[in-house]
């Protein structure tokens, strides 16, 4: 069950990081060490964290690494910085593109149906999840 | 019945609607998932593949899954041009295929036991079997890549069909750095699910497709049997030519 919670927390976190990123990057042109609010990451069932950064071990996303510092505050997670992140590939594609047809394209558009199953893209968020959970155990008092 | 466990780090999830279930079927398929990851997690010291990383075991002591799983990540690589390689820096990680490979053999186990209606999910990555409790052909909504609450689009996924969509949140901050021209925004991609005949193929052609970028669309064109649907960092989608017809 603890488990469970800790990785619906990061989850949470890793939600949160997105949106404060993406907010920032709209609205003004810093990119720099997104933040995670940490009065929105606190939970009564996850034990405090002893204060300073702690880097987390370098999880392999598939087409690259992923690398998590977690800042530690008040016992609380105030920042999470990436080290290393999924990069471009400098492999030249050589697949032939003769013949291709052209492709239908639209704008993508929320959907306001049920469905059974949701696929999504979860690699790099698994990750996230592994690195910043080594870090958080080496802060763990 | 609907049950779910966290296996290799993910939700595995199991529903079934056949009006027969037993325990046992069920825990099979989650047993054959903790399997599988402490066989082939690269974060278990004492898995197979870690050993043979740490050149404990040769090559000779190899079990059959192992074999079977090199075979398919060679073969994959050929395929794919090289854009799907399990070798990063000397060490061996096959979790790239080993996902969508243990998600098919789970839903193996459920039609050898006579299970006619399921899907099996682990991470995002389906293979359906027959219909949900409505009658219907299973539906799979495509998350938004800029919104983890919504979906884009909806799938009505044939019987035995495979759905995988491999993208990143985290390119996105490389993206949408407002250094960058226009051009380069565009040419992003954050998200790309294929439609396969099953889930090992749908799964390992997503991954190699995603590496490729924006001609990633264009290789799963031109496979037979094959669709994808594309979403770049402008939030436009590009479909394959047949994707459409999942969508109806």
């Amino acid at each position: 069950m603890k488990k469970i919670i800790l990785s619906s927390v990061l989850i949470v976190a890793f939600v949160l990081y997105i949106f404060s990123d993406r907010l920032g990057i709209f609205h003004s042109s810093s990119v720099t060490n997104p933040v995670v609010p940490p009065d929105k990451t606190q939970n009564k069932n996850i034990a405090a964290y002893k204060d300073g950064e702690y880097t987390g071990d370098i999880t392999d996303a598939y087409y690259g690494n992923v690398q998590v510092k977690a800042v530690i505050k008040d016992g609380k997670i105030s920042d999470v910085q990436f080290l290393d992140y999924p990069k471009d590939r400098g492999t030249s594609l050589r697949l032939s593109l003769n013949a291709m047809p052209i492709l239908k394209t639209e704008a993508i558009a929320a959907q306001n149906a049920n469905v059974n199953i949701v696929s999504g893209a979860t690699q790099t968020s698994e990750a996230f999840n592994r690195s910043l959970s080594s870090a958080l155990l080496k802060a763990r008092i | 019945m609907k049950d779910s466990r966290i296996i290799m780090g993910m939700p595995v999830i199991l529903e079934i609607i056949d009006d027969e279930i037993y325990q046992d079927i069920i825990d099979s398929v989650f047993d054959y998932f903790t399997y599988v990851d402490q066989k082939f997690s690269t974060y278990k010291e004492d898995s197979e593949i870690s050993k043979i990383n740490n050149k404990q075991i040769s090559e000779d002591e190899y079990s059959e899954d192992m074999k079977t799983i090199f075979s398919l990540s060679e073969k994959t690589k050929k395929e794919t041009d090289g854009f799907f390689d399990v070798m990063n820096n000397g060490i061996c990680d096959p979790s790239g295929i080993v996902k969508g490979w243990a998600i098919h053999n789970a839903a193996e186990i459920l039609r050898k036991k006579g299970i006619k209606n399921f899907y099996v999910e682990a991470g995002g990555d389906i293979e359906v079997e027959g219909y949900n409790k409505d009658g219907e052909s299973w539906s799979v909504g495509i998350k938004n890549p800029f919104n983890e609450n919504e979906i884009i689009k909806v799938i009505h996924l044939p019987s035995g069909m495979g759905i995988a969509t491999s993208g990143t949140y985290i390119r996105g901050q490389h993206i949408y750095n407002p250094k960058l021209e226009s051009k380069a925004l565009t040419d992003n991609i954050l998200s790309l699910t294929v439609i396969g005949p099953n889930i090992y193929e749908a799964d390992r052609f997503a991954t190699a497709a995603f590496a490729m970028g924006k001609e990633g669309i264009n290789f799963i064109q031109r496979l037979e049997g094959f669709e994808a649907y594309m979403i770049n960092s402008a939030g436009l989608a590009t479909l394959t030519t047949n994707f459409e017809k999942y969508t109806k």
